[in-house]
């Protein structure tokens, strides 16, 4: 066989096997899934009721000592925000130490070490917004994670494999929540996870057991008799961020427009 | 010690967890491949466009390039937290994210530098081996010489007239397919920050050719910076040499190259950096513009906290200064020098005033963060994100360009003298 011969006969080969290969359509597991009708029947949402939120840190605290992030590192899968609006027109927010031991005085922290007194007479609103990840539907910190480390669950938690992470840091940097940091022992990104230990087996989040007023609340929007869903549902809401098109699991009853 | 908490020092609202994560190495990262890129364009301007007075900038450029390439990734090993998981990248990328494309791009770009050198040192190798082939009795070091160049040959030992011509016409395809590569690996590296949609810094569809613009200004100033020295070395070494005469005749026969070539490659910057300031300037003004949300607080950060590293550091002394210094009549060696050291400087502020700048507010747009480089470290962590790490980065693409020098000779000896 000459050079030229051989050359033909590969086109000619390659070509025939590639056309019955076209044929065969590639599916992924997922489509298998949706195609067999076992849809999943849980997505995980979170309600925060503001108006119920006294700043007491008791979220925070529980959530430390239940997943394990060092107590004292200035990191934390939840927090909670403190707003000041004056009588001048002015905001004021601070968070000291993500709220961990509360609000123990009425001074608000500027950073670098400094405070701000504001007198009683002169604020016009005050309030607690707690925070924690939103479990996005359309999560950029999974779409940025460039080694596939964090990934979706079908019951829409975002989740991190401490073993996978590379610790690049572009999902801290991708998330506009600012939920995202890299623990202070595994060194990899961290990030809150709805109890997903917990919430899978039938329990509640650490920070909403801990919640004493019932400010937190955890539940699944796919079943409508569940009180989460129904609040969802018919009363109004708001969600964090909303221009960013990645629309947000964690519902705010009560959501002031300065919020951060 | 919290990743960050170090050199982060936050001022107002700043949620809990948000530090300056991404640091110094991330800084010299899209410095260091802009150089890569800016190097290689340079060197192609001759092979593909045939301005013949890039010459011999040319083959310098394509073999500092080469140097510069083991460089480039080095800054993003260093800034992870699991250096040894950096293989992930390529072992289970993921295509959705900007960066998981990195090892590919990087691959097929090295590749095609590595070709065109090979293509464009053939001869040359064929040259060393065959004596040493045929030399009876080698020393070890000979025998290691040999080995070396023997392997570099591939086994091609054809250097006909027709075998050359065909390595040119390979060299000119190369460099040809080179270009767009290049460009894609910086543009690449620009759109990894213009896509991060939570920074409203970074978020703009021409950081990618923002970034190209200045990666060409760049590379193309540190090869003026190198060849200057390259050239002051040789000068040094031809007014050593024995007769009176020879030294008299060759020194300046050097320096008429010298300036000839330096005269050239400045017109090319100037362009170059004409179209980067332009582009960044309509990014500002843009912004400024359109006003939206972010602008209240990255105009704090613009005009207010960081207006010293923006428009004096990067655009007055990185820009102004330097264009002002090429445009003058009559360039010299020295003003020159001066120039190129201001535009390097003034890319790297460019770099430093985006990664650093970019996370100089919080994402609440209410707060500040301020960086505060460390210097002396006291740890690995400070190291490598400080001073030291940095210097470190930069230093190495010189002193591979060393050893690669040995075996690519940059300069025709022949031709020159």
């Amino acid at each position: 066989m000459n050079r030229r011969d051989f050359l033909k006969n590969t086109v000619k080969v390659i070509g025939g096997l590639s056309l019955p290969l076209a044929a065969f359509k590639i599916i992924t597991p997922k489509e298998i899934f949706a195609s067999t009708g076992d849809k999943a029947k849980t997505r995980w949402v979170f309600l925060v009721d503001t108006y119920k939120c006294v700043g007491c840190g008791m979220c925070v605290k529980a959530c430390k000592l239940e997943n394990e992030i060092p107590y004292d590192a200035n990191v934390t899968r939840t927090w909670v925000e403190r707003y000041v609006m004056t009588k001048d027109g002015k905001t004021f927010a601070d968070t000291p130490k993500g709220a961990r031991d509360g609000f123990t005085t009425s001074k608000i922290d500027l950073g670098e070490g400094k405070f701000q007194d504001i007198k009683k007479d002169f604020i016009d609103k005050a309030f607690f917004v707690p925070k924690l990840c939103n479990q996005c539907e359309n999560p950029p910190c999974v779409q940025v994670c460039p080694v596939g480390a964090t990934y979706q669950t079908d019951d829409g938690i975002v989740l991190v494999d401490r073993t996978w992470c590379i610790g690049c840091g572009y999902c801290i940097m991708g998330c506009p929540y600012g939920v995202r940091f890299f623990h202070p022992v595994y060194h990899t990104a961290e990030k809150c996870n709805f109890c997903y230990h917990r919430i899978s087996k039938g329990l509640k989040t650490a920070c909403v057991q801990a919640c004493p007023f019932g400010a937190r609340q955890i539940g699944n929007i796919k079943d409508p008799n569940d009180p989460v869903t129904k609040v969802i549902l018919t009363e109004r809401v708001g969600i964090l961020k909303e221009e960013y098109g990645t629309k947000p699991q964690v519902y705010y009853v009560g959501l002031d427009r300065e919020v951060k | 010690m919290v990743h960050g908490e170090i050199w982060t020092v936050k001022e107002l609202f700043v949620y809990p967890n948000e530090y300056i994560y991404w640091s110094i190495q991330i800084v010299m990262y899209p410095f260091m491949t802009g150089l890569v890129a800016g190097a290689f364009v340079l060197s192609s301007l001759y092979h593909v466009f045939g301005i013949k007075q890039l010459k011999e900038m040319a083959r310098f450029a394509l073999v500092f390039s080469f140097a510069l390439l083991f460089a480039a990734p080095m800054p993003i090993v260093l800034h992870l937290q699991h250096p040894l998981r950096g293989i992930n990248v390529i072992m289970t990328s993921h295509f959705t994210s900007a960066i998981a494309a990195f090892g590919i791009v990087f691959f097929t770009y090295g590749a095609i530098v590595a070709s065109e050198l090979w293509f464009l040192y053939r001869k040359h190798f064929v040259e060393v081996a065959v004596p040493l082939r045929d030399k009876q009795d080698k020393t070890l070091s000979e025998w290691l010489k040999f080995i070396l160049f023997c392997t570099l040959t591939l086994g091609v030992y054809d250097v006909s007239e027709e075998a050359l011509k065909r390595d040119e016409k390979a060299i000119r395809v190369l460099a040809g397919v080179g270009i767009p590569v290049a460009c894609f690996l910086h543009g690449y590296a620009g759109f990894i920050f213009g896509s991060v949609k939570a920074n409203a810094l970074w978020m703009t569809p021409l950081m990618p050719v923002i970034f190209i613009m200045s990666a060409i200004v760049s590379g193309i100033a540190l090869c003026m910076l190198t060849y200057i020295v390259t050239m002051e070395i040789r000068k040094f070494l031809s007014s050593r040499k024995t007769t009176p005469a020879q030294r008299f005749q060759s020194k300046e026969e050097i320096k008429g190259v010298e300036v000839n070539v330096i005269r050239m490659t400045a017109k090319y910057l100037i362009y170059f950096m004409v179209f980067a300031i332009s582009l960044e300037l309509l990014d500002l003004i843009f912004r400024g513009y359109t006003a939206v949300k972010s602008w209240d607080v990255l105009r704090s950060v613009i005009y207010g906290k960081d207006f010293t590293d923006i428009f004096i550091l990067q655009y007055g002394l990185g820009n102004l200064l330097p264009f002002v210094l090429f445009l003058l009549p009559g360039l010299t060696i020295r003003r020159t020098i001066l120039g190129v050291l201001l535009v390097l400087f003034g890319v790297f502020m460019m770099r430093w005033n985006v990664v650093i700048g970019g996370q100089a507010f919080s994402l609440s747009f209410a707060g500040y963060m301020h960086y505060k480089l460390p210097i002396i470290p006291h740890d690995w962590d400070t190291f490598k994100e400080g001073l030291f790490g940095a210097l470190s980065i930069f230093v190495m693409p010189f002193i591979l360009f060393w050893f690669i020098a040995k075996i690519f000779p940059i300069f025709e000896l022949k031709e020159t003298h």
